[in-house]
This record gives C-alpha cells, sequence and structure tokens, in this order.
C-alpha cells in the first residue's frame, strides 16, 4: 500500500515536471518563476499545457453587468493574441479587455460588476458536483436500503459524517449541536474536497482562493450571530467579571473579537492551501533555474514529499475550518457562559 | 485578479453554489441520512440491549436447571438409599426365616426319624424275637424234649437284651 501510493505520487511529480517543462521551454525568456504566481491565482482561462507554441487552453466564458450596457457575455479567447495566447490591453473586445494580469478593464473606464466563470469557479463547481453527487447516492442508499449497513458512496460519506457530528460538532457545540450538523458536514465536505481536487496536477487553487474562504468564513460569522444567546452578546458587551471602567477597553476588544474570528478561518485556510501549492510549485521550478538533472531527480524527490504532506494539510485544514466553525457556534448557543473570562 | 484582492465574480459564484449545496444536501442528503443513521443507533441499542436481556435471562434459567438438576440428584440419592435399606432388610428377614423353617424342618425330621427308628426297633426285636422262636424251636426240637424250660431260658435272655 505505502509503495504504491509512493509510486503514485512520483508518477504525479514527474508528470507535474514534464508539463512545466515544456512551459518552460516555450518562455525560456521569461521570468522562471512566474508561473507559481499564474498558477495560484484566479484566470480568466484554464491553462493546460504548452507544447513548443501550442498553447493547450480551455477558454472560459466571460460575464459582464454594467448600468448601461446590462448583462453581457464574452469568451476570454476574445480578448487574446490567438498566436501566443497572451492577454493584453491592445486585444480589446467591444469595449472591454483583459491586461497582463488577468484583470477585466473596461475601454472607456465606466464602472461595471464581473461574474466571469472563472478557473476557480469551473473548480468550483466540479467540487461542488463531487461533493454533491457523492453526498446524494450516499442518501439515495439510506432511502432505498433503509438503516442498514453502508455500501458504496454511503461507506465513504457516513464515517465522514459520523465524525463531524459526533466529533466536531457534539464535543465543540454542546447539547444543541444537532441543528448544525447539516451545516458543518457540508463545510468540511466542501473544504476537503476543494483542498483534495486542488492537489491534482493541472487544478485550480480553490480552496486557496481569498474569495472563496471569505464567504465561508463570512457564513460561518452569520450563523455564530444570528444563533447568539444572551449569554453571549452579555458576554461582549457586558462581560462578567470585569469592573465597569475596564469595559471601556474590553468591549471594543470583544467586538473587535467578533470580526478577527472569521478572519483568521478564512486567512488560516488561504495561506495554508497557497503556501502548499507555492511550495510544490518552488521545488518543480528549482529544477529550471538551475537546468541541472541532479536537482530536477531531488525537487522531484522533494515535491513527492511535500505532496504527501499537502495530503494530510489539505484533511487537517478541512478539520480545523470545520472545527472551528463548530467552536463559534458553540460558543453563541453555550447556556452558562463562564464567568471567569 | 490578485492574490489577496477576492474578485466578486468568484464571491458570488461562490456564495450561491455553496448555498445551493447547501440547502440541496440539507434537504436531500443529511436529512434522511442523519435520520437513517439515528435510526441504525437506536436500532443497535436496542439490539445490543435485547441480546444482554437474553443473556441474563439464559443464565437465570441455566442456574435454575442447575438448581433442580441437584434436587433431583438430591432426591435420586434418597430414593436409592432407601431401596438399599429396604432390600438389605427383605435379605435379612428372608435369611431369618429360612433359618427359622429350616430348624423348623430339622426338628420335624429328627422327630420322624425317631419314630421311625422306634418302630423300626420294635419291628426289629419283634423279628427278633419271632427269628429267635424259630431257631430255639428249630434247636429244640433237634435236642430239647422240653420246650417249656427252654422258652423260659429265651425269655430271659429277650428281658435283659430289652434292658439295653
Amino acid at each position: 500500500m505505502k509503495r504504491k501510493i509512493l509510486v503514485l505520487s512520483l508518477l504525479i511529480s514527474a508528470f507535474l515536471l514534464v508539463f512545466n517543462s515544456t512551459t518552460f521551454a516555450a518562455e525560456q525568456e521569461e521570468d522562471k518563476t512566474s508561473f507559481i504566481m499564474h498558477h495560484v491565482k484566479d484566470s480568466h482561462e484554464w491553462h493546460f499545457l504548452t507544447l513548443e507554441h501550442t498553447h493547450i487552453t480551455l477558454p472560459l466564458p466571460v460575464i459582464v453587468y454594467s448600468g448601461d450596457r446590462g448583462l453581457e457575455f464574452f469568451n476570454s479567447s476574445d480578448f487574446q493574441n490567438h498566436e501566443t495566447h497572451a492577454f493584453g490591453e491592445e486585444y480589446a473586445h467591444e469595449g472591454y479587455f483583459i491586461d497582463e494580469h488577468d484583470h477585466l478593464g473596461r475601454v472607456d473606464g465606466a464602472s461595471f460588476v464581473e461574474f466571469s466563470i472563472t478557473k476557480n469557479v469551473v473548480m468550483l463547481f466540479i467540487v461542488l458536483i463531487v461533493v454533491g453527487w457523492l453526498a446524494l447516492s450516499a442518501a439515495a442508499f439510506y432511502n432505498k436500503n433503509g438503516a442498514v449497513a453502508p455500501k458504496g458512496a454511503a461507506a465513504i460519506i457516513e464515517p465522514i459524517v459520523i465524525f463531524v457530528r459526533d466529533d466536531i460538532a457534539k464535543e465543540a457545540i454542546g447539547p444543541q449541536y444537532k441543528r448544525f450538523v447539516p451545516y458543518l458536514i457540508t463545510l468540511f465536505l466542501f473544504v476537503w474536497f476543494g483542498n483534495l481536487l486542488g492537489l491534482i496536477p493541472g487544478a485550480a487553487n480553490m480552496t486557496g482562493n481569498i474569495a472563496v474562504t471569505m464567504v465561508l468564513a463570512v457564513l460561518t460569522f452569520i450563523i455564530t450571530n444570528v444563533n447568539g444567546n444572551k449569554d453571549y452578546w452579555k458576554h461582549v458587551f457586558m462581560t462578567p467579571g470585569v469592573p465597569p471602567l475596564m469595559l471601556l477597553i474590553i468591549v471594543p476588544v470583544e467586538i473587535i473579537g467578533l470580526f478577527t474570528k472569521p478572519f483568521a478561518l478564512m486567512v488560516r485556510l488561504f495561506v495554508a492551501i497557497t503556501a502548499g501549492h507555492i511550495v510544490i510549485l518552488g521545488f518543480i521550478a528549482l529544477a529550471f533555474i538551475f537546468e541541472s538533472y541532479t536537482i530536477g531527480v531531488a525537487s522531484t524527490l522533494m515535491v513527492t514529499f511535500i505532496n504527501l504532506i499537502e495530503l494530510l494539510v489539505a484533511t487537517i485544514q478541512a478539520y480545523v475550518f470545520t472545527l472551528f466553525t463548530a467552536m463559534y457556534i458553540g460558543s453563541a448557543v453555550a447556556e452558562h457562559a463562564d464567568a471567569d473570562h | 485578479m490578485d492574490l489577496i484582492t477576492p474578485g466578486t465574480g468568484l464571491i458570488f459564484w461562490q456564495l450561491f453554489g455553496f448555498l445551493g449545496l447547501l440547502f440541496i444536501l440539507i434537504k436531500f442528503a443529511w436529512k434522511p441520512m442523519l435520520a437513517a443513521l439515528d435510526e441504525r443507533e437506536s436500532s443497535i441499542n436496542n439490539a445490543l440491549k435485547a441480546a444482554e436481556t437474553a443473556r441474563n435471562e439464559m443464565a437465570n434459567l441455566k442456574a435454575e436447571n442447575e438448581k433442580l438438576l441437584a434436587e433431583a440428584r438430591l432426591e435420586r440419592d434418597i430414593i436409592l438409599k432407601k431401596a438399599q435399606d429396604a432390600s438389605v432388610k427383605m435379605i435379612d428377614d428372608a435369611k431369618g426365616e429360612a433359618v427359622k423353617a429350616g430348624a423348623l424342618m430339622i426338628e420335624n425330621a429328627k422327630a420322624v426319624i425317631e419314630t421311625e427308628k422306634k418302630a423300626a426297633l420294635a419291628d426289629v426285636k419283634a423279628q427278633v424275637a419271632a427269628l429267635s422262636l424259630d431257631i430255639t424251636d428249630k434247636l429244640l426240637r433237634k435236642n430239647l424234649s422240653d420246650d417249656k424250660s427252654q422258652k423260659e431260658l429265651v425269655d430271659g435272655f429277650l428281658k435283659e437284651l430289652k434292658l439295653n
């Protein structure tokens, strides 16, 4: 089993190496590490590989809404040089352009809102489909067979459901945990599969995008504060056991604390996943910076190693995000606020 | 598309995509699944409890059986002992009776033998007497002329004989 995993990871890293080496063959003149940030950020197209001068990419829809022109649909390839696949202000199309940094802009500078299906949005859809399909097939099993021993998708999902319910929700929230279990399970599965699928070579860094983690953190923030009981708010605005004068300092700190909790959630997941991707790609880039086979072999081994660590990180981060969400909810619904702090 | 600037498009899709997933899964996946899990857990608990009860009942039953068995064994021993005593007594009785009957029979036989002996002796005496007479008769016919003096002599002998 261990040997299989090792071989598989070696193959994956070899694949990564090969597909990035072709990138470098074509872009010898460019900065040899620019592909790292390009991968980590969102993009209007999904670039898979470059063979000599042929770019294999998936052009994605660009959706724009502006007050004066309404909703408009374009294809990201409309804004590209057809030879080099480069974006640039000079390739403007119907008043819009995508610059070299993959930013959508409007030629006349008027304001607009963008709803493009970017690379991360596609990745998001894939994760939603995978998670939704797994969960629904698991549920279909129970609807069909009743309360029997699980099989198939149910056997994959059930341990996770029980883990989230018993070891996260019940532990961190307390007697009222049942209401929050569905949200926590969905959150765990979404983050976990997002992290894992993001590790596939060529996939997008979706859970390492701050917009994605922000939305999840904001949902947790809303759920926590909507469910906050009397004790919770009393703890914030009339912290028990604190002299009245000290409340002038403590209350602002508590109020800031309400927002730092989801902020920490947002940043933690974003940083952990993005850093992982950067480290893996950084080791791959070493081979091209030094242009040496020895370093190539060494960095491939390191990439394998980091990939294994990233599998761990993917799971830990999903666990931590769900656990902290459960703890914040738990502090909001706890019946007896602790008077000591 | 900067690293730490959230893109509006991604926020929009993520918010509605995730909320959509959440509501679909709550309605169609987690509710039936959590209900099924609860049901299964409670049925497992019930089954375990039932097994525990059955085991206790079995143990009780076994203990009761053993008690019954011990009682039966005790009873059997008592019965066996009684039977043994009875048989010993019977044998003793029979032996005693047999001894008595034997003694009686021996007594009877002795009496009969005595009677028979006496009869035989009387018979023998009579025969001896007759034979003696015959003998004397023959002797006297040949040698004696006086029967009377001879018979007196013989009777005198016979009387002496009787005294023995």
